[in-house]
């Protein structure tokens, strides 16, 4: 079975999306301004020298041999074997250093760009929640393993010509397995590995005492938090308008349906967390409801622009009921300590975000489609991340030394402090 | 415990697959694949088990 072909790009087309791939590095500016604010202040400057490091090792890697196993844009070249009479096409066969980008086609290389802001992101997921306790450099080659294999085989599965995006046309599920914005590759993919690397590093010191509930370690800075949700808004506006373009193939006039649903769904999911948090609290919680309007904004990524405005509300709304009760479910009853909540933002909201595109997109089977993406996410690449941190671990310890976490990442790893004005608070003040 | 729960989720996703490939009619396939998904989850929970496990054994 051949793909459909691609549709070709016109030159406005060609200059908007690379006009809002250039906006969408803003989500990622979000994403790393959220999980400092949300560490504490004796890490914040190791926690964004992390964030810079890690998207430049991720970019790095992937532009050397990751993109060669994604493949082109859609369809063409790969590494296919024969099963039950269909061809599965489970990795790329591109040129490795980029050869050739120059006089590929104008929407290869959108592509590309696209592929490498979405490694850095998927990289920088798990950085957060590592936080206070994750080596600079073992974040950084967690980022290059990431880059250079794992992201590349889930980029081709779904948006390389990969067989989950030929389950349309091989098994008659709807239009194949459908991610515009990156819902699977980028934040299922980097909330799982959030999950492996809280296992491998453990938890903070103190965070789970002998006795008693689990300590409660707030962020710093919830002005960097709520203003990283601001920006991040931007970006995944950029993003999710692109994405549309670029995988979905959406019509010029209905993109700006696709930006609208962004908004809807992130603005739904903070008001519910807002009332949740209102609810349970007595007070909304800033950090709270910076993680369920960032949960909206990922559940967006999978369905922008496959759904109505009025479903886009309900895809946020669920998103942003969740958000707060698997927090606290994560931390009190499963003792997984993830200081920005990556897990649930990323992992959760995402995989809510692909059931939900394909329980509301117009296309039979395609609800098929979306399940048998997430048992691959979940059974191939949860176990295929772990393993690979497993090993990394072993070559390059994951969790700094008792002494640096006593003293704060920043000391330990950079020498100075983030705010060296300011008295930075001992572990027995959260007490 | 962990490791054990870690092996079963690709057992999940080999059903989900072998659904695809075995049952043409849509009622058997999604039960097959939704089986699958089923299977992830216990192999998730035993995972997440084993660390909780893991955890209370290393508690200062």
């Amino acid at each position: 079975m051949t793909p459909a072909p691609v549709p070709p790009l016109s030159d406005v087309a060609f200059a908007f999306t690379l006009a809002l791939l250039v906006l969408a590095p803003l989500a990622i500016a979000g994403v790393a301004l959220i999980n400092a604010g949300l560490g504490r202040s004796r890490s914040a400057a190791q926690a964004l020298l992390g964030s810079v490091a890690i998207v430049a090792a991720a970019a790095i890697v992937f532009a050397l041999v990751g993109s060669a196993w994604v493949g082109p844009v859609a369809g063409g070249a790969g590494h296919s074997f024969q099963l039950a009479g269909k061809s599965w096409n489970w990795l790329g066969a591109s040129p490795f250093f980029l050869s050739g980008l120059a006089a590929a086609l104008p929407q290869a290389q959108l592509g590309l760009l696209f592929e490498l802001l979405a490694v850095a992101m998927a990289a920088l997921i798990p950085w957060g929640s590592g936080m206070d306790r994750w080596r600079l450099t073992a974040g950084c080659a967690a980022a290059a393993v990431l880059a250079v294999f794992v992201f590349p085989l889930a980029a081709h599965w779904i948006w390389g010509g990969g067989w989950l995006s030929q389950l349309g046309v091989n098994f008659g599920l709807g239009a194949g397995f459908l991610d515009g914005g990156g819902a699977a590759t980028v934040h299922v993919l980097g909330g799982l590995s959030a999950l492996a690397v809280v296992w491998i590093a453990g938890s903070r010191k103190g965070k789970f005492p002998k006795e008693g509930l689990a300590t409660a370690m707030p962020g710093h800075n919830a002005v960097y938090v709520v203003f990283g949700c601001l920006l991040a808004l931007v970006g995944w506006q950029a993003w999710n308008v692109a994405g549309a373009i670029l995988w979905l193939h959406t019509a010029p006039a209905a993109l700006a349906v696709t930006a609208v649903n962004t908004l809807l769904s992130a603005s739904a999911a903070l008001a519910a967390t807002f009332a949740v948090t209102q609810i349970r609290f007595g007070k909304p919680d800033a950090s709270l409801c910076a993680n369920g309007w960032l949960a909206g904004l990922v559940a967006s990524s999978a369905c922008a622009g496959l759904v109505t405005p009025v479903e886009a509300l309900f895809v946020g709304l669920a998103a942003g009921i969740a958000t707060p009760l698997m927090v606290e479910l994560l931390e009190l009853a499963l003792s997984i300590d993830d200081p920005s909540g990556a897990i649930t933002v990323h992992a959760a909201g995402g995989l809510w975000g692909l059931l939900a595109a394909g329980f509301f997109a117009p296309l039979p089977g395609q609800l098929l489609a979306q399940l048998v993406g997430i048992a691959t996410l979940l059974g191939v690449l949860l176990p295929l991340v772990y393993l690979l941190f497993w090993l990394l671990n072993r070559v390059v310890p994951f969790r700094v030394d008792p002494d640096g976490e006593r003293i704060g990442m920043d000391l330990h790893e950079l020498g100075g402090g983030a705010y060296p004005e300011f008295v930075i608070h001992r572990d027995e003040s959260y007490r | 415990m962990k490791y054990a729960g870690l092996l079963v989720m690709p057992a999940g996703f080999f059903l989900s697959i072998a659904a695809l490939i075995l049952f043409p009619a849509p009622g058997p396939r999604t039960a097959f694949v939704l089986c699958g998904l089923a299977v992830e989850g216990m192999g998730l929970a035993v995972a997440v088990r084993g660390h909780m496990e893991a955890r209370e054994e290393r508690r200062p």
